[in-house]
């Protein structure tokens, strides 16, 4: 059934891709599309069958067949089925399937091409071709395979943002896109060679088995000897700042809006982006002892999701605004995944899908009645044109802002999928950081959410029409096969933070079951608890401890060994534990910067709808700064790009033509002539002087051959 | 089939013997049949090589199938082929069909042309199966000869100097390279190459005009060697003759000049220097390592800046090179394993990149990539078939492009973390300018007027390339197909490499106490 799963969506590209001749586009998009939605269904059923009790170490392995090896190096294409694949498989192709359904409407008439162009084949291909690529990375056993899907989507990236390949920008932006994800899988690459070199294996298997005995292992790395563990964590770290567009290597995910709006839901918002979270929670016993490397994912995140949302605030395309927020909301992931609760990263990630997939969707709604207008400032009162759509977007706002009721739990926390993972993230961070930095950067980043994501909704929806008037009157409400992706990605939106908060942010005994790692009851005076005793016993009777049902009373740790089941946690991460105890201010803090950003996007967008222009005005550079993405690729394109450019040029013209050429031609043209008289100085050219040489040659060695052949 | 490392060597010469006593006249019906003998030589040489393949046990890591003959003068003619040399006589019979149907539109001294090709065809394989010094050197000067007729006749404009400059470099390098030859036979008393190989050549260390020379002898015979194969290679900076003669070339010869004339400097490498001057290469092996990840570096970043779509390329192979000399002087079974994958990916892969270029230059008359763009609305099979060969160039994992770059980086890891950092850099620049270059030509609205009428690929073209589609996505997905053959005999030579270190380490410490 794996099998099935993963080699579906390849099929329906190629059949798509290059079938659609014989069988006409409509059915391709259908076979395509099928195939994806057979797959969605497989996948369900995996997840939800899924029992790693049944297999030993929580995990099992279909090998496909033999790839590289070389040596000891060693790799087969084959799936690893794990707790963190099965959550993959569903978010990667339920999205994708509801992705290729939209595109039937979305992509129905598109001005970009010809009328009698036949682009929608080549885009379904596509999106299937990245599905597959994408199932390849997360269902990989081994780092190589991994890296296979990490490019194979980076390449279908890269045609789909140029898939308006009439549209200079879209070129400019594929290229960005491709070459930015290159300098991530530098690093990535990096981490994988030193992994082989230290563990002489580059399946997870062996090397988290090898993991605990390199704790304090160290290697020579250029100019100086660093803990392995720490250097290796940080360079693929550095492949997942690539791909899920963190701080520095960020700039290619706004400039990916240029591909058309489904891509910007599947790859840029669910499933590629978060390809950098998976990373580092798949090679979580990895990253549990790299400590250093670990401190630093969490910094970046949480400056990413403070970063990415100033950013979000004031821009007016509704696409970059989402994208924005896509980022922002992947450095609250990081900060998870950082801290050593992978099941929370990975909670906000399948949470996220479902509403951030949602609202490119809507998104795309709103364009696509626009007639392919992206400027909010040319929207206003959209809410009666575009019901159905406004409703969803709704509640996709809802969700991201995290509108939940806080303090009340019933076995779970009431409120839209948003609320439930953002906050345990949040709690998480205050938990693991002691109130710090990353905690306090991730608090910010929700009141500069709730505010860009409803100016969102208040430029788009309430107000007066602006902009042109005939598009306006013209707008219209979007097909079904538009809609009910819409619908059901709703339900995930509004549901499923509530379903799943048990197996992610559960007690560590759920957590453990789910993700299939043994767990045990910690004792209070245990040796391994032992530091933590104290700060256990503050919180012990803490009142909103005890309103959660008791829940938390008996503390469980993960005790799995490196690559039992999908996460690991180190004897000494508590972080989970010590979420579920955070003050009660700290749960409320999200609920309260959600209500400000809320409060102060009204103030400004329906009440007093002149006061962002006059702020825009008052503080000029600073609404410049942000304007311009504080001039990140300014700066790139003055400290790479032309450098670059110039450098090669020097080495060109002054390299190669005139230092190489100029002195080997010099020394050539010297002696040649010298040759060429002494050859006999007749008309020879240069062949006679060369056949000349060789024969001389040939005399000499045989000659030698004469003189000395005989002695054997 | 005692002798079918010589038949299938010959059969080209075969072909070019019957083409030139039996064919006359330069009609149409010449041209033509002169284009089917030569198509057919190939074929069944590559149909003969295959019986090469067949007999070929991967096992074995010795010398299989050899011949050995008396020849004149009391030289000795031998042939032989073994897992390193077997999957170039395989990639060289393998491309020389397409290269002949490559030029099925050529106009002038068609028969000569052929000629020319069926020659270099026998030459080539020569190289990769002799066992003698002599053979060796005979087959590997003697290829200069139809190559550089075909790029001094059938080339572009400046065809006179490019090929004088691709004459002269290689035929430089390779003087050095006979006279080490001959320092080899005096010391050693043979010019049998298996035999040289358990030579060990002397390693005393010596001075000249006051500069040690660690490593003595090894070190000064690898280094002729070196000047050789460097410039085959092309080494940084060694490498100026291959931009010059690629973009003067006509589109078969930069075929088979980037496909696998090339490939003979890493050969060499493979052949002579490790197994025979271990010490000489223990010695000189991180000023190899140094040139490969500047030439990585450098050549990318000049192939950044290019304007004429065949020199990008050729700046393009010489950065793949790279990787290539980097691999074989880690002496690791990933690096050298990576270094001959990535000789033979390579050959696809830049042989359908020229393939490529000769494409649309049939039809424009101009490599100026300025001359191109928006392509893709009337080409889209071209568009396709070079984005893909494209992504391969830039070592897109899936297809062989990556599987040599990523052993052959692996391989280097373990060695030097440092060129290793540098060459890996390489991922990138190299992602820049072919994706760079593929917008430039293919993407964006069709504009200019020249290209307004111009036609996708025909049947023939699209045939050519579907072999190596083929190849390249095998080799990508299943590379056991290469590394089940190229392992044993990679091993044992980088066992031997290693036992002979050993014993000159142990030797030195001996000497020293």
């Amino acid at each position: 059934m794996e099998t099935i799963i993963l080699f579906a969506p390849l099929v329906g590209a190629i059949l798509c891709g290059f079938g659609w001749k014989l069988i006409g586009e409509t059915a391709a998009q259908w076979v395509a599309t099928s195939l994806l939605f057979l797959a969605a269904i497989l996948s369900w059923v995996v997840f939800l069958t899924f029992d790693p009790s049944a297999h030993a170490g929580g995990s099992y392995t279909v090998t496909i067949l033999r790839w590289i090896e070389s040596g000891t190096l060693s790799t087969d294409w084959a799936i690893r089925m794990d707790r963190l694949t099965a959550i993959m498989l569903i978010v990667i192709n339920t999205v994708s399937a509801l992705v290729h359904l939209y595109s039937f409407g979305y992509m129905a008439h598109d001005e970009n091409f010809k009328e009698d162009e036949s682009y929608r084949p080549r885009f379904f291909a596509y999106l299937s071709f990245f599905t597959f690529a994408m199932l390849m990375l997360v269902t990989a056993d081994n780092l190589v395979q991994m890296f296979f899907g990490w490019e194979g989507v980076g390449v279908a990236s890269y045609l789909l943002i140029g898939f308006y390949f009439r549209k200079p920008s879209a070129n400019a932006a594929a290229i960005k896109a491709f070459v930015v994800n290159r300098v991530g899988d530098f690093g990535f690459a990096l981490g994988i060679f030193a992994l082989y070199m230290v563990t002489d294996s580059i399946r997870f298997e062996d090397i988290f088995a090898a993991i605990p005995d390199l704790q304090d292992h160290t290697i020579t790395f250029l100019w100086k000897d660093w803990n392995t563990l720490n250097l290796i964590a940080f360079l693929l770290f550095i492949g997942a700042m690539g791909k899920s567009a963190q701080l520095f290597l960020h700039t290619w995910l706004p400039d990916a809006m240029e591909g058309p709006t489904p891509v910007s839901a599947l790859i840029h918002a669910a499933t590629m982006v978060t390809a950098g979270v998976f990373l580092v929670c798949r090679m979580s016993p990895l990253m549990e002892y790299a400590p250093a490397a670990t401190n630093f994912i969490v910094f970046l995140g949480a400056t990413t999701a403070f970063f990415a949302a100033t950013v979000g605030l004031v821009q007016n395309d509704i696409k970059r605004v989402i994208a924005y927020s896509t980022c922002s909301q992947l450095g609250y992931m990081f900060v998870a995944a950082g801290l050593g609760v992978y099941s929370v990263a990975m909670f906000h990630l399948l949470t996220h899908a479902f509403f951030k997939a949602m609202l490119f969707l809507g998104a795309g709604s709103v364009i696509h009645a626009m007639h392919h207008e992206q400027d909010m400032r040319n929207y206003g009162g959209l809410r009666h044109k575009i019901p159905k759509t406004f409703w969803m977007m709704m509640i996709g706002t809802l969700a991201i802002t995290g509108v939940g009721i806080p303090l009340l739990y019933i076995g779970f926390p009431i409120g839209f999928a948003g609320f439930v993972s953002k906050d345990a993230i949040i709690e998480s961070a205050y938990a693991g950081t002691a109130g710090g930095y990353a905690f306090w950067m991730l608090v910010i980043a929700a009141l500069m959410t709730s505010f860009y994501s409803w100016r969102l909704m208040f430029l788009t929806f309430y107000g007066t029409a602006r902009g042109d008037k005939h598009t306006h009157e013209h707008a219209h409400e979007s097909p079904n096969s538009m809609l009910i992706p819409l619908y059901v990605l709703a339900i995930g939106a509004v549901f499923s933070g509530m379903i799943w908060y048990g197996s992610f942010f559960g007690s560590n005994d759920k957590v453990g079951k789910f993700f299939g790692v043994s767990y045990a009851e910690a004792s209070e005076h245990g040796d391994d608890h032992g530091a933590e005793d104290s700060h256990g016993d503050d919180h012990a009777d803490d009142a909103a401890h005890a309103d959660e049902g008791g829940h938390g009373k008996a503390h469980y740790n993960l005790v799995g060994a490196p690559g039992e089941g999908a996460i690991h946690n180190s004897p000494d991460n508590h972080v989970l534990n010590d979420a579920h105890e955070v003050p009660v201010w700290v749960k409320l803090a999200p609920f309260f910067a959600m209500l400000a950003g809320l409060a102060l996007a009204y103030q400004m967008y329906i009440r007093r709808p002149d006061l962002p222009g006059k702020l825009a005005e008052q503080q000029a550079p600073l609404y410049q700064f942000l304007l311009n993405k504080w001039y990140f690729d300014e700066i790139y394109h003055f400290i790479f790009v032309k450098p670059a450019m110039a450098i090669g040029r020097i080495l060109w013209k002054q390299g190669d033509t005139k230092t190489i050429d100029g002195g080997i031609n010099g020394l050539a043209m010297g002696i040649i002539p010298f040759f060429t008289r002494l050859a006999g100085r007749a008309q020879s050219g240069y062949v006679f002087t060369y056949a000349f040489a060789m024969v001389l040659g040939i005399a000499v060695l045989l000659t030698w051959v004469t003189l000395f052949g005989g002695t054997n | 089939m005692g002798n079918v490392l010589s038949l299938t060597t010959f059969l080209p010469l075969l072909g070019a013997v019957i083409l030139a006593l039996f064919l006359r006249g330069d009609d149409a019906a010449a041209q033509r049949n002169a284009k089917w003998v030569a198509l057919l030589t190939t074929v069944t040489t590559f149909i003969a090589s295959l019986f090469i393949l067949a007999n070929f046990d991967p096992a074995d890591p010795g010398f299989q199938m050899v011949e050995t003959r008396e020849w004149l003068l009391g030289l000795q003619y031998k042939m032989g082929v073994d897992g390193i040399s077997i999957l170039f006589v395989m990639l060289t019979t393998f491309l020389m069909p397409l290269v002949i149907a490559s030029c099925w539109d050529v106009g002038t001294r068609v028969k000569e042309y052929m000629i020319a090709f069926l020659l270099l065809e026998t030459l080539m394989l020569g190289v990769f199966l002799a066992l003698d010094l002599v053979l060796f050197y005979l087959f590997f000067e003697a290829g200069l000869i139809p190559m550089f007729l075909i790029i001094g006749i059938w080339g572009g404009k400046n065809r006179i100097y490019a090929s004088f400059k691709f004459f002269l470099y290689t035929f430089l390098g390779s003087v050095l390279m006979l006279v080490a030859m001959v320092a080899m036979f005096a010391d050693a008393g043979t010019t049998d190459i298996p035999t040289l190989m358990t030579h060990t050549f002397g390693t005393e260390n010596f001075s000249i005009l006051g500069v040690q020379i660690v490593g003595g002898m090894q070190t000064m015979l690898w280094l002729a060697f070196f000047a050789s194969f460097a410039v085959k290679m092309p080494m940084w900076p060694v490498h100026t003759w291959l931009p010059d003669a690629h973009v003067q070339a006509p589109t078969a010869g930069s075929v088979v000049l980037a496909a696998i004339l090339l490939k003979m400097g890493g050969y060499g490498f493979l052949r002579f220097s490790l197994p025979m001057f271990p010490v000489g290469s223990e010695v000189m092996g991180p000023l190899v390592l140094w040139l490969s990840a500047i030439a990585i570096v450098y050549t990318s970043l000049v192939a950044l800046v290019q304007e004429d779509m065949k020199k990008l390329i050729a700046y393009s192979s010489v950065a793949h090179m790279g990787y290539v000399t980097m691999g074989i002087f880690a002496v690791n079974q990933q690096g050298v394993d990576g270094a001959i994958f990535q000789m033979i990916s390579h050959g696809f892969i830049s042989g359908a990149l020229f393939l490529c270029v000769g494409v649309i230059y049939d039809r424009m008359h101009t490599r100026e990539i300025d001359a191109y763009g928006g392509l893709v609305n009337r080409m889209p099979a071209y568009a396709l078939i070079f984005m893909f060969f494209t992504m391969a160039n830039v070592g897109l994992p899936g297809t062989s492009g990556f599987i040599g770059e990523f052993l052959t980086l692996v391989g280097i890891f373990q060695v030097n973390t440092w060129v290793a950092v540098v060459a890996t850099s390489g991922v990138i620049l190299s992602a820049a300018y072919a994706l760079w270059l593929y917008r430039r030509v293919v993407m964006g609205d069709l504009i200019k007027e020249s290209l307004k009428t111009i036609t996708d690929m025909t049947r023939r073209e699209r045939m050519i390339f579907a072999p190596l589609v083929a190849m390249t996505l095998l080799l990508g997905v299943y590379p056991a197909l290469v590394l089940d053959i190229i392992g044993p005999s990679v091993n044992a030579l980088v066992g031997n490499y290693e036992t002979a270190l050993a014993t000159f380490e142990a030797a030195t410490q001996f000497a020293s106490n």
